[in-house]
């Protein structure tokens, strides 16, 4: 029996899977060539050149996979907790032991290889969070059973992000948001994420502009409208009368005109009086909520007030919090600051590669962006650029498809477990992958700030391969074993 | 799973990774098929187009006697952006054998936009031109060391001779005119300003080659781009062999020196131009390279007009020699013939007296010889009032008209169009509209124009115009357009006469005549057959001018001649044996008689006319 399962692992893995990991990394491989490539090279396997010794990563984190399929399934779930202090310590001990490379303390040399923990955290976090939440007596009922597993992503996150300077890696725990979004969290949760980005965004880059009358700036106002209209929303969803929806939306009106009126004489501050008009309806919505007993528009009233302060700190925190470069590259991406030599550079000569491919590319090798090096960072961070350039849109959508495949994919493994623990970890494998397809490729494609997070199997790095190899050949595994879950 | 309140919720997760990719690929369309500007913001950053420059086409004279050719010269150009922090410039003055100082004030002048206005970071600003081989020798050997230094090769004209600075011409920068005209050019390029050199740019020129090469991120060449499919070869530019005789244009230059005027001389048969000298001039090779913008304003201020081109843009009243024009007309007019006798008082004669003492009455041949001006005054009153003079003097003025027309079918008063002389002057021959204005229609007859009879008066003439008139007597009735490059295809511009042939002879009788027995008599050579005329043009600024055409052999005339010295008294004196020489030098290949060649080469007429 024991034998036969050992044999069976082999066919009870996910090939397609494995395929599309197979083609991805094998394509990384041919791109990191391409941009490491210069004139006087020789060989794609020679190990004084990056190329070369992606091969060797690359090699390593095949017996890394298939050691890891030959383990046995139950490990994972047994060691979940100890992997996780160990980790923990690594985590902390690592800017003791780091080299500051580019600002960064996360570098832990090993003789002639240096490797990233932080790259590793992501896998054992996902096996801790999934540990925990998969407990048979584990149920997500409230806020309160999301303290542990929030705790369990937090505590490395910040480690990361204060400790080791690495906020890219940090960010990458917010991927578990979309886990708990599946486990039950409320989707208001991931509403209000994207309320924040939103309100921030608009209100750093409208917080200069002006208005043509009175005083104020579009930043606030344009917050305060969008607060003004969720409000009215959820009260007449409640009320669910139509009446009540014209008043309220009416009273507004007639509100802002009057202030427009009285502009005519007195400088009107309309920050204030959108402020005012917020506020005035966050206390009808919770004089509503005790009248009614609608208790959960309470939430709405808090969230508004929430928000309130919010846009007053998002201009605090871009300016204070924030370092320079941060501020810059937020700056440049929302077309407030042009800077193509400073710090629009990556970003701009990103574009010119990507778009001088067109449609069919430059050929393999023949891109001059990427191989005269006008791309800082192009055989890692920026790798896409090269896959854009040589290979054109056609490779570019291609190589997103198989992305989109891949991690499609993921989730349906995750769907098809009986083990909620598997799921779990299922979900945080393809959530990540998610998370650093996006953020990696809209960076590249000029949409988001440029945060430094590797696309997975493309960049250059034996550190984020093995810990996406990890992260996917645990998976792997907990998956070949699904059968035998109920027995 | 069993009771999974949540199962939808993976439809909610993978739409998020459907839209992420979506609003990807259509972010990707955009910059990859719509934005269209990026692909040449690429080549901006890799390739670096490379000009090479062509060799400029030599230029001999009619025996292949190389007259220009072309010496290599260096310039040194620098791209700010390539120059790296570490760039060590104190090394780089030392190659350059230049101070820091002189180093910092040239970056300042190339970044400084009025100065430079073409400046930009991204592309090489000449930092240095016009360097000899020895100068960039050092730096060549270690161009390694200095990123965003290239050495561009490039020629200069040089000169075999000190002569024929004006039909030559020069080579300097284009300006912005060339620019906007002509898309070849690029700032700094240089071309044909004036003369042959300009004629014949597009032939000289050649063709640009290019070398497009790539170059990364810091400034470092990597080579051909694409193994050189986009590069070309530069065109070497053609060669050209003009219709000068060296030796006889070095010879009418040497005979010019010290005096103010000019010399041409043609070859009849096929209307090339043998020799075209204007005094002053200067030696061509003082407007090459750095030189040349000097020099150009020393010769720019220069009183004496040195970069005026004499023998073709100076008029003058051709005098006495427009008799045999005069002569001409009138015979085929049917004003005269060749025994047509007028009386002649000498000094006495009215309206206008004769400068000469002979016989009277005169017939054609020997009032050429003696430049009678009495006779011709007679034959031109007689052409002129031939029909009377009319109604509103119609019948006057149709005849000046058609007195006018023949003057001009010489090729007087009109520049060359079809020719590949660059600058001329018309010169004029007054219409009857300048003396209706002047006089009104009724206002002028025969003896308000007398003086245009003997060449003086409102007719002014260039001394090339005055060699054509000499070489189309010589061809009894037909000219080619002057010209100065030797192919055949310019024997098509030929230009008939409507006179007949036999009227010639009497004029160049006349002629002959006037080298045996008449003003020119001193200088002929007498087993050279010369035919001439000479004129003293009287001038309201000064001394009169000495003027002489001629041709020789007159059976079979091989070269025509025309000479103009300014202020220099009579054309007998100093026009005729200039002239001579010329035509002894041009048929017998040397000039046999040193002595007079030394006079009249030494004498200065001139004392501000100088010597370059």
């Amino acid at each position: 029996m024991r034998a036969s399962r050992n044999g069976s692992i082999w066919q009870h893995v996910d090939w397609i899977t494995i395929g599309l990991f197979l083609a991805l990394v094998f394509f990384g491989w041919m791109n990191i060539y391409g941009a490491s490539y210069t004139f006087d090279q020789t060989s794609i396997v020679d190990f004084s050149n990056r190329a070369g010794k992606q091969f060797a990563w690359i090699m390593g984190s095949l017996v890394l996979g298939g050691v890891l399929l030959l383990i046995d399934y139950k490990t994972y779930d047994v060691l979940a907790y100890i992997a996780y202090g160990a980790m923990l310590l690594l985590l902390l001990v690592t800017p003791f032991l780091a080299h500051d490379i580019k600002g960064s303390m996360s570098w832990i040399s090993l003789g002639p290889v240096s490797l990233q923990p932080a790259e590793f955290a992501k896998c054992i976090v996902a096996l801790a969070v999934a540990k925990y939440m998969g407990r048979y007596e584990y149920k997500l009922r409230g806020w309160r059973d999301l303290i542990i597993p929030f705790a369990l992503i937090g505590v490395p996150a910040l480690i990361i992000m204060v400790l080791q300077k690495e906020t890219g890696s940090a960010l990458v725990f917010a991927a578990f948001l979309l886990v708990f979004y599946r486990q039950g969290m409320s989707g208001y949760v991931l509403w209000t994420g994207v309320a924040a980005v939103a309100l921030f965004i608009i209100s750093i880059r409208w917080g200069e502009v002006v208005l043509p009358l009175g005083s104020g700036n579009a930043g606030m106002l344009t917050c305060m409208l969008l607060l003004t209209a969720v409000e009215i929303f959820f009260v007449c969803k409640e009320h669910k009368m139509r009446w009540q929806l014209l008043i309220l939306i009416g009273s507004v009106i007639v509100i802002y005109g009057i202030s427009l009126i009285i502009n005519i004489w007195v400088t009107v501050p309309f920050n204030w009086i959108a402020v005012g008009v917020v506020i005035a309806l966050m206390l009808y919505t919770i004089f509503v909520s005790v009248y009614w007993r609608k208790y959960q528009l309470l939430l709405v009233a808090a969230f508004c007030f929430f928000c309130i302060g919010y846009t007053q700190a998002c201009d605090f925190v871009f300016t204070r919090v924030l370092q320079p470069h941060q501020r810059i590259r937020i700056e440049v991406l929302l077309g407030m600051k042009e800077d193509p030599a400073g710090a629009g550079y990556n970003v701009n000569q990103a574009r010119i590669a990507i778009g001088s491919g067109r449609f069919f590319g430059k050929g393999y090798l023949n891109g001059t962006q990427t191989k005269l090096q006008f791309v800082p960072e192009q055989d890692t961070d920026f790798i896409f650029c090269t896959v854009g350039e040589e290979w054109g849109f056609l490779g570019s959508i291609g190589v997103l498809l198989v992305y989109l495949w891949f991690i499609l994919r993921l989730i349906g493994i995750a769907e098809r477990q009986r083990s909620t623990f598997t799921q779990i970890y299922a979900y945080a494998v393809a959530s990540i992958f998610l998370f650093h397809l996006t953020i990696n490729v809209g960076m590249v494609l000029g949409l988001l700030p440029v945060i430094g997070i590797p696309l997975p199997f493309f960049s250059y790095g034996g550190s984020s391969l093995w810990g996406f190899t990890l992260l996917l050949f645990i998976l792997l595994r907990l998956d070949a074993a699904r059968m035998e879950q109920l027995r | 799973m069993i009771n999974d309140q949540f199962y939808k919720r993976r439809y909610v997760i993978s739409g998020i990774a459907v839209v992420v990719v979506l609003v990807y690929i259509i972010r990707l369309f955009y910059l990859q098929v719509i934005d269209q500007s990026t692909a040449g913001q690429a080549d901006n950053n890799a390739l670096v187009k490379q000009t090479i420059f062509p060799s400029r086409g030599l230029i001999y004279d009619r025996n292949g006697e190389l007259l220009v050719f072309n010496q290599p010269i260096y310039e040194i150009t620098l791209t700010m952006r390539e120059m790296g922090k570490d760039w060590d410039t104190t090394a780089f003055c030392q190659c350059l054998q230049i101070s820091r100082a002189e180093f910092d004030e040239r970056i300042e002048e190339i970044k400084d936009r009025r100065k430079n206005r073409g400046y930009s970071r991204w592309t090489p600003q000449i930092f240095m031109s016009q360097l000899k081989k020895e100068d960039i020798a050092t730096l060549q050997e270690s161009m390694f060391l200095f990123p965003g230094i290239h050495i561009q090769k490039r020629t200069l004209r040089d000169y075999t001779y000190n002569a024929a600075a004006h039909v030559l011409g020069s080579v300097g920068e284009v300006n912005q005119n060339d620019l906007d005209r002509d898309p070849y050019y690029a700032r700094g390029d240089y071309s044909g300003r004036d003369g042959l050199e300009r004629t014949y740019e597009k032939e000289l020129r050649g063709e640009k080659g290019v070398e497009v090469l790539m170059r990364d991120s810091r400034g470092r060449m990597q080579g051909s781009y694409q193994d050189g499919a986009l590069d070309r070869t530069a065109k070497a530019g053609t060669d050209l062999h003009t219709t000068l005789d060296i030796r006889l244009q070095m010879l009418a230059e040497e005979l010019l020196a010290g005096k103010i005027g000019s010399a041409v001389a043609i070859e009849p048969k096929t209307g090339e131009i043998l020799a075209l000298a204007s005094n002053p001039a200067w030696n061509p090779k003082v407007l090459v390279g750095k030189e040349r913008s000097k020099n150009y304003n020393i010769l720019l201020q220069d009183k004496t007009k040195p970069l005026l081109n004499r023998a073709t843009q100076a008029t003058y009243s051709p005098g006495s020699t427009f008799k045999t024009i005069q002569s001409l007309v009138c015979l085929e007019q049917g004003a005269i013939t060749p025994n047509t006798l007028y009386p002649c008082s000498g000094p006495g004669s009215t309206p206008i007296k004769c400068t000469h003492h002979h016989g009277s009455p005169v017939a054609l041949d020997r009032a050429i010889e003696q430049s009678c001006n009495p006779y011709f005054w007679c034959a031109f009153r007689d052409l002129l009032q031939m029909d009377g003079y009319g109604k509103d003097n119609e019948d006057f003025r149709r005849r000046y008209e058609l007195w006018r027309d023949a003057v001009m079918s010489f090729g007087l008063g009109q520049r060359f169009t079809d020719s590949d002389l660059n600058e001329q002057s018309a010169g004029s021959i007054p219409s009857t509209r300048l003396f209706d204005k002047f006089y009104g229609k009724t206002g002028w007859k025969a003896i308000t124009i007398r003086s245009l009879s003997i060449g003086q008066g409102e007719i002014l003439v260039t001394p090339l115009q005055l060699a054509n008139q000499a070489a189309t007597i010589a061809n009894e009735g037909y000219y080619i357009t002057p010209h100065l490059n030797k192919n055949d295809s310019m024997l098509e511009h030929i230009h008939k006469l409507d006179i007949k042939k036999q009227h010639f002879d009497a004029v160049k009788e006349g002629m002959h005549r006037v080298m045996i027995y008449g003003t020119g008599r001193h200088f002929a050579i007498d087993s050279l057959h010369m035919a001439g005329k000479t004129g003293t043009v009287q001038n309201p600024h000064g001394r009169d001018h000495a003027i002489f055409i001629g041709f020789a052999p007159v059976d079979d005339p091989q070269i025509a001649v025309a000479v103009v010295v300014e202020n220099a008294g009579f054309g007998a004196t100093w026009a005729c044996p200039i002239a001579t020489m010329m035509i002894e030098q041009y048929l017998t290949g040397e000039v046999k008689r040193k002595d007079l060649r030394k006079r009249i080469g030494e004498s200065v007429l001139n004392e501000s006319v100088k010597k370059w």
